[in-house]
């Protein structure tokens, strides 16, 4: 039992009611959710070294035990993950600042910003599937509200396609837990984990365990990705750096957790098809981050391509493929919202997502340009740079799996990354100066900070894996041996 | 009896999703209701409809029917219900501002 855990939930969700009350205070709201934020991030850092001296903590909500309340269980990877979440979400909130204007500051954007951390960090540290269905409900409908905010017509019509899309997939969430009930009878996953290892995965689990899969996904980007790339250029950029870092991550946290904690006793069957699904999707993902010339088009397909990669290493089901993904999603996330928060610039600094209109830019604007470089190199896994280290976990442990298709589709898949974003570095930055400082759409003026400190992160991350490495590894601990998690979670009390 | 709620289920399923697949807005929302539905039928039914008493504490009643899978009906009743008010409102706006509520014409680019 420990208190602490709330508050990674409960925090932001104060704030972002508070701010319903303070409507018109918004120099008020600003200060508020950048504090909350910090707090959020510090707590997370103080769960962390607990775990890391204590082992799991949990928090079993009204003192009901194990499974028959609902409970919050931080381990290593979740508070990994709720970190990396305030530090970006604390980056996008400074960068909403300058760019994302009166109208949108007025109707209530960052209560609902905040409500969006609410529902991230509490599917990253739920012990129970129904309420991690809750907190799913939670993110999505901030962030429906978040896509339309504005109101303009692409924004509209690109929402109405992730609504339907993500109550399709809700849906089925709802009978995949119905499906588990009824099999096993219990909600809390800890407490599945043990029912399906004592009765066997037999082939009627191993089919939910695919609906599963279908259903975290579609949220993901994995493969069915068809509703990305419209849904996530439409909304302003704050808003859709936020979504590349995070939403498409909770998809893949939760696959990551049924299969390595509920499915994990049929790898050849479950595993082999998330393989090759995140196989088609770094293919699919290429294809179209290579073909488009629109900054906008060109970022979300790399954001396909991350989620492909990341769950190659969880397809792998090594102790390699599991600490290189887990490298490689926090360093995905970091990097995701850096080059997001540059491609808005960009746009913004010239008006249009067309390569071909713009050039130049690095003369008015290197730091810029030098960062969006040092972002794209990290990206693609250039050695002291962050993606690197993950990347050769990932490509190891499929290779020891003796999935070397899947790691060799990875490597071309980076090849497409650097085509990609290359084309927009030369592109845009590169050429003749056809933009005067004057002529200018917008300045870089308060956009540089949140920018700077993404960069800065992603440079310590690659040159000092060190700082992290202990975590990361008592993460894969975790991950591969379900039986510490379960431990914990019931504490040393009798399992029903 | 669970064999006809899962094949009620079932229809509900296969209205659902051709309603989903078809152009007009209206239609695709009745489509997500119609599948809300369905979903949790199903989830009343995989708690087995079995004949007891409703769960309310009573002294002289032993038997109960599953109260959990009526708690999970509620909650994601509710939040289905949020989703299609809003739906409704984003429909009404989306049609208005587009001058359509077909979403064959609502394709990109070419309709700007």
């Amino acid at each position: 039992m420990n208190n602490l855990l709330i508050w990674p939930v409960i925090l932001p969700l104060i704030a972002g009611l508070l701010f319903i009350l303070l409507r018109n205070h918004i120099r008020l709201q600003r200060v508020i959710s950048v504090v909350v934020l910090g707090v959020v991030a510090g707590i997370s850092i103080a769960i962390m070294n607990q775990i890391s001296v204590n082992g799991i903590q949990t928090l079993q909500l009204g003192g009901w035990q194990a499974p028959f309340g609902i409970g919050l269980v931080a381990d290593m990877f979740s508070m990994l993950l709720v970190l990396t979440t305030s530090i970006i979400a604390f980056c996008c909130v400074i960068f909403s600042f300058r760019t994302i204007g009166k109208e949108r500051e007025r109707h209530y954007f960052y209560s609902l910003f905040l409500f969006l951390i609410t529902g991230v960090n509490g599917s990253f540290m739920t012990g129970d599937l129904f309420n991690l269905y809750v907190f799913f409900e939670v993110l999505l409908l901030a962030s429906y509200v978040l896509v339309s905010l504005g109101g303009t017509k692409i924004q509209l019509r690109e929402t109405m396609k992730y609504v339907i899309i993500n109550v399709l997939s809700s849906a089925f969430f709802l009978v995949g837990i119905a499906y588990i009930y009824s099999i096993t009878g219990t909600l809390n996953l800890a407490h599945i984990s043990v029912r399906i290892a004592e009765a066997g995965q037999d082939g009627f689990i191993t089919t939910i365990a695919i609906l599963f899969l279908l259903v975290f996904g579609i949220k993901a980007g994995l493969f069915l990705f068809y509703w990305l790339p419209g849904s996530y250029s439409a909304p302003p950029t704050a808003v859709s750096a936020l979504f590349a870092a995070l939403l498409t991550k909770v998809g893949i946290y939760a696959i990551i957790r049924m299969y390595t904690l509920v499915f994990y006793h049929e790898p050849q069957i479950t595993h082999l098809l998330l393989g090759i699904l995140a196989a088609l999707t770094m293919i699919l993902g290429g294809i179209g981050a290579v073909a488009y010339s629109d900054i906008n088009k060109i970022l979300t397909y790399n954001v396909i391509i991350g989620a492909g990669f990341i769950l190659a290493g969880i397809a792998a089901f090594t102790e390699n493929g599991a600490l290189g993904s887990i490298y490689y999603l926090i360093h995905d996330m970091i990097v995701k919202a850096l080059i997001f928060l540059i491609g808005g610039v960009i746009v913004y600094l010239t008006g249009t997502t067309t390569l071909k209109e713009m050039s130049g830019l690095i003369r008015n604007h290197p730091y810029l340009g030098w960062m969006f470089f040092i972002g794209s190199l990290s990206l693609i896994g250039i050695p002291p740079l962050s993606g690197f280290i993950g990347k050769v976990f990932v490509t190891r442990g499929t290779f020891e799996a003796g999935y070397y298709w899947l790691g060799f589709i990875g490597l071309i898949a980076s090849l497409m990354i650097l085509y990609s974003v290359m084309k927009i570095f030369m592109n845009a930055f590169w050429g003749e100066t056809v933009l005067s400082e004057e002529e200018e759409k917008g300045t870089t003026k308060g956009v540089m900070v949140p920018i700077a400190l993404l960069t800065a992160l992603t440079i310590a991350l690659g040159i000092g894996p060190e700082i992290i490495n202990s975590y990361v590894e008592t993460a894969v601990e975790g991950l591969m041996n379900p039986q510490i998690y379960i431990d914990a979670v019931f504490g040393g009390n009798e399992i029903p | 009896m669970e064999y006809i709620i899962l094949i009620l289920a079932g229809i509900l399923f296969a209205t659902a999703i051709y309603n989903i697949l078809q152009k007009q807005l209206l239609r695709i929302i009745i489509g997500t209701v119609l599948l809300s539905h369905g979903a949790h039928l199903v989830i009343l039914t995989m708690g087995k409809l079995k004949r007891g008493n409703p769960p309310i504490l009573d002294e002289s009643v032993t038997n109960y029917t599953d109260p959990l899978p009526q708690a999970l009906i509620l909650t994601s009743i509710v939040i289905s219900f949020g989703i299609t008010s809003l739906l409704l409102v984003l429909s009404y706006r989306t049609a208005k501002e587009n001058n359509t509520d077909n979403m064959e014409e609502m394709r990109g680019e070419s309709n700007e």
